[in-house]
């Protein structure tokens, strides 16, 4: 019972890691960015291909996939997605829907379809048992790492000046533009960023979640999930909404294994019927 | 106020058939007789056309972004099958209806939730009553045969007379009539003051409410109408294939239509059979070369059809638009002749 409350939460918390960004850019330019996923394939490749192949330290391997994603994310910001801010959503769902399938298609060519492993240090495998709960140490791991990017993103956002900027240009970039806040900076930042901790996150994720080049397709879902129930107007809302995701996901796969993932698509599909602005969400006056 | 016949005329106007479009069926008619080679290629267009259309009506006209057209589609399929599979009607003509009505009274119910929200909450609304629909098809699988697809579809002949064949001479001549009656009858929809409407709400929704147009109620008309055509494509492919599998309901297939459709333009009916035909093509020809790596190509085109326009929709629109002015020169010279006639 605790086991697979630990277990979602470690989930949940990864899924939030790797769905923040697009709750940052969907908030901040209204942009639907369905190529999210995308970021997060890229930074587990190269994750993979650091262990696996140049011998990198799991951990040292981390840090160099968050930018590297971050490094990615800023090219294709700076040279494609600008140009598709202004068209209407239909438009940017079929140009990301487009980078998607050419990014699947792309590391099916590259890397082959199989499924990818990441070698873990000894350190980090199999589970001790802390109270009669058995804990996964690389999913304490997980939480710790992913616990104390929230941290630090929560006071980012908070209790710096770059934080209150990003704020305010969430809220009405028009204005914050008009107070001479550099927004379309403060958006290449932050989607540097979010792609960093996306790919971050598909390498954290390898052990969890796989990684084949379907991956993008496969967890858009839940990276919507994350964004719709949770909001766009804090990280609050997203991280709520990943942990009670990751937790649903897990107890409903191992509870009524029948139903499967049935149960988060309805959740979805209710919590948005009910709160069209997410369930922790605000309505904005956009 | 405008009267009634204010709205008829330009609309008997706009309704009046085009040189371009009676050489757009004659065509179509031709294949049949001139290109018997290619039918099992040309069901597909068909097939995927008329699905297409099917989109259009919601998009191009209502202006409903959606993700998951595929759930009415893939509706449609199962319906089909399992009606031919456990030999519950021996016509296929009934299984079409009754995939149709199927798929119809599913968009009844689901169109509620295009109702509220974004352009985005609807987006993942009808995204995820489609990936709903693929799990419970997975999940079912006593009923569906879940990943292995739905097998042991024999279907009985059309009309009783026509065997299927496998050359796919009898199928491409039943999907092409379907597709032929379905536009005539979206033709007739879309030319009619319901299918002004449409465009008048998809123009502006807030302005359309304030004047009287009873929205909802529209939206949800012509999405179940639209969701009818769909689980018709749906019966078709399963009908022509005899066979059905869980990607009838992926996501791969949604986003396909909505390639199909914006590389033939939304809004004028034929882009959806356009870019059905030009996809197909091109697929079939670049399919020997690169198989595996296909949809990297899919990608290429979206992305290059948003940064810079597509020729194919431009020369699908002016068409269009060459069309529209044929007949309207016509109706206005009619119509200049009938005011003279008045005046002596």
């Amino acid at each position: 019972m605790l086991t697979i409350l630990f277990d979602g939460i470690a989930y949940g918390m990864l899924l939030f890691i790797l769905g923040c960004g697009l709750a940052v850019t969907l908030g901040l330019m209204n942009f639907i960015n369905l190529a999210h996923g995308a970021f997060a394939m890229a930074g587990g490749y190269i994750a993979v291909w650091l262990v696996n192949r140049l011998g990198v330290a799991f951990l040292a391997a981390l840090p160099l996939t968050f930018l590297f994603s971050a490094a990615l994310g800023v090219i294709v910001e700076r040279s494609l997605y600008v140009h598709v801010y202004r068209k209407s959503h239909l438009q940017q769902v079929l140009f990301t829907i487009g980078l998607v399938f050419m990014s699947v298609a792309a590391v099916d060519f590259l890397m082959g379809s199989e499924q990818q492993f990441i070698q873990l240090p000894e350190a980090f495998k199999g589970q001790f048992n802390l109270m009669g709960v058995g804990i996964g140490r690389y999913r304490l791991l997980i939480i710790a790492i992913c616990g104390a990017l929230t941290l630090i993103l929560q006071f980012v956002l908070t209790a710096t000046r770059f934080g209150s900027r990003l704020r305010a240009a969430v809220d009405d970039a028009r204005v914050a533009q008009g107070l001479g806040i550099n927004v379309g900076w403060v958006f290449a930042v932050t989607f540097a960023v979010g792609s960093g901790l996306a790919g971050l996150g598909g390498a954290l994720g390898t052990e969890l979640l796989g990684l084949d080049p379907a991956f993008p397709l496969k967890y858009l879902i839940y990276f919507l999930i994350v964004v719709a129930v949770g909001g766009t107007s804090s990280i609050t809302g997203p991280f709520l909404a990943a942990l009670l995701l990751g937790i649903a996901d897990v107890a409903g796969k191992y509870y009524i294994p029948s139903v499967g993932a049935f149960v988060i698509y309805t959740i979805m599909v209710v919590v948005l019927i009910a709160r069209p602005h997410g369930l922790f969400g605000r309505v904005t006056a956009r | 106020m405008m009267a009634a016949a204010d709205i008829a005329r330009p609309l008997a106007n706009r309704a009046r058939w085009g040189v371009l479009e009676t050489v757009f069926w004659a065509a179509a008619i031709g294949t049949l007789f001139l290109a018997p080679s290619r039918h099992l290629i040309l069901t597909q267009v068909a097939v995927l056309g008329l699905f297409a259309l099917s989109l259009d009506l919601i998009l191009g006209y209502a202006g409903i972004l959606s993700l998951g057209h595929a759930a009415f589609f893939g509706l449609g399929a199962y319906t089909a099958g399992l009606l031919a599979a456990h030999a519950v009607t021996t016509e296929p003509l009934l299984g079409l209806v009754a995939a149709g009505a199927i798929a119809a009274v599913f968009g009844l119910l689901t169109s509620v939730l295009i109702l509220r929200g974004s352009d985005l909450t609807r987006l993942m609304v009808t995204l995820g009553v489609a990936l709903m629909l693929r799990e419970l098809a997975n999940k079912l699988d006593w009923l569906t045969g879940g990943a292995d697809g739905l097998q042991g579809i024999v279907m009985p002949p059309l009309l009783g007379v026509f065997p299927f064949d496998i050359a796919g001479h009898v199928a491409y001549a039943y999907s092409l009539a379907v597709l032929f009656i379905m536009f005539l009858l979206a033709r007739r929809l879309v030319n009619s003051p319901f299918g002004l409407s449409l465009r008048a709400i998809k123009a502006n929704r807030l302005r359309c409410a304030a004047i009287g147009i009873a929205v909802d109620r529209r939206l949800i008309a012509i999405y179940t109408i639209a969701a009818g055509y769909a689980g018709i494509a749906g019966a078709l492919l399963t009908q022509t294939t005899q066979f059905a599998s869980l990607d009838v309901l992926g996501f791969e297939r949604s986003a396909d239509v909505l390639l199909v459709l914006i590389l033939g333009g939304p809004g004028y009916l034929y882009g959806g059979l356009i870019g059905a035909l030009v996809l197909t093509l091109v697929q079939d020809g670049l399919i020997n070369l690169t198989a595996r790596y296909w949809q990297f190509w899919i990608g290429l085109a979206l992305v290059i059809i948003v940064l810079g326009g597509d020729p194919v929709r431009r020369l699908g629109a002016s068409l269009g638009r060459a069309a529209r002015r044929l007949s309207a020169t016509r109706g206005s010279a009619q119509m200049v002749e009938s005011r003279r006639e008045a005046g002596r």
